[in-house]
């Protein structure tokens, strides 16, 4: 923890760390994701109710971890950006919010394609489906806002309190299948008495879970080192600037 | 395998989304941090640095005091 806090925490040794741990992470990646799609479509067996459309299901709930837990590490950063106002932690909100996006949207498009031949629709407005578009647009807002405030630090902060009271939205997505009566099913592999599923299309499951995990760090890893850069840059080209309009 | 059942054009519909959705934006990732990355290189040719690399880099020509993160 020492070590995390004291060293990552300086921007230019997290620049060292970045470019040390990428080449790693992206062959971790591409291994699991082999593995993972390998399992998905030779090994794990047909689901006797849903047939074939189960394979969707490889990586739509993956999809779901990574769009989920992104935005529960973007409120965390948000707590580093309002009480410590860590520029790293501001970075690491910035950087996850289109990762994030584009995983939610991967959960709301395979869903749909998963729903038109199991229930015979492509949406429906039940509490599951739309809190997650809630969230898909949540991740927008937080886009869109720090695309509109010049300064960084202002928008940070705006966007800090954006994604602190957009995090509310978690639970509300997780426990929306207790909540209310819904189309989409209760939780079939996190739960209290363990998961209702085969370990048979449980495995590819979470190897799946561990690929899309992995793919997140690293273009988290990667959006993050450019957008040090890109700050670095800003700076010295407005120095630059500044010292030709001096001389 | 093979034969992905009367509902195959949906399971290949979410494949195909999910890899270019994520494609997308893995080349969109990298792309950018290239672009930035070539943009400092540039700037510090130009003897253009960070007060910290001028401290590294004595010889270096013209530096400025402001630091980013």
């Amino acid at each position: 923890m020492t070590f995390s806090l004291n060293t990552l925490a300086n921007p230019s040794r997290f620049l060292s760390f970045a470019g040390a741990v990428i080449p790693w992470l992206t062959a971790l990646t591409v291994i699991l994701l082999a593995i993972g799609l390998y399992q998905a479509f030779f090994v794990a067996p047909v689901d006797y109710q849903q047939g074939d459309t189960v394979r969707i299901m490889y990586i739509h709930v993956p999809a779901a971890w990574v769009g989920m837990g992104c935005y529960a590490l973007i409120a965390i950063a948000a707590l580093g950006t309002l009480i410590w106002r860590h520029p790293l932690a501001d970075v690491a909100a910035k950087t996850a919010a289109p990762i994030g996006a584009a995983f939610t949207l991967v959960i709301l498009v395979t869903g749909s394609l998963w729903g038109k031949p199991m229930w015979g629709t492509y949406w429906v407005w039940d509490a599951r489906l739309t809190s997650l578009l809630v969230l898909f647009l949540l991740y927008l807002g937080l886009i869109a806002l720090w695309q509109s405030i010049e300064d960084p630090g202002r928008a940070g902060r705006a966007a800090a309190i954006l994604a602190l009271v957009g995090a509310i939205n978690l639970p509300i997505i997780k426990f929306s299948v207790d909540w209310w009566n819904t189309l989409h099913q209760p939780a079939s592999v996190f739960r209290i008495d363990g998961p209702t599923i085969d370990p048979s299309l449980l495995t590819p499951l979470f190897v799946m879970g561990a690929a899309f995990f992995a793919l997140f760090i690293l273009l988290h890893l990667i959006a993050m080192r450019a957008e040090i850069l890109r700050r670095r840059v800003r700076v010295l080209q407005q120095t630059q600037v500044a010292q030709a309009a001096l001389s | 395998m093979l034969g992905l059942g009367p509902h195959a054009s949906f399971i290949i519909g979410a494949y195909a989304a999910a890899f270019f959705a994520l494609g997308a934006l893995a080349v969109a990732i990298v792309l950018d941090d290239r672009k930035q990355r070539r943009l400092l290189a540039d700037l510090e040719r130009r003897g253009i640095t960070r007060r910290s690399a001028a401290k590294r880099r004595p010889a270096a020509a013209p530096t400025v005091t402001r630091t980013a993160p």
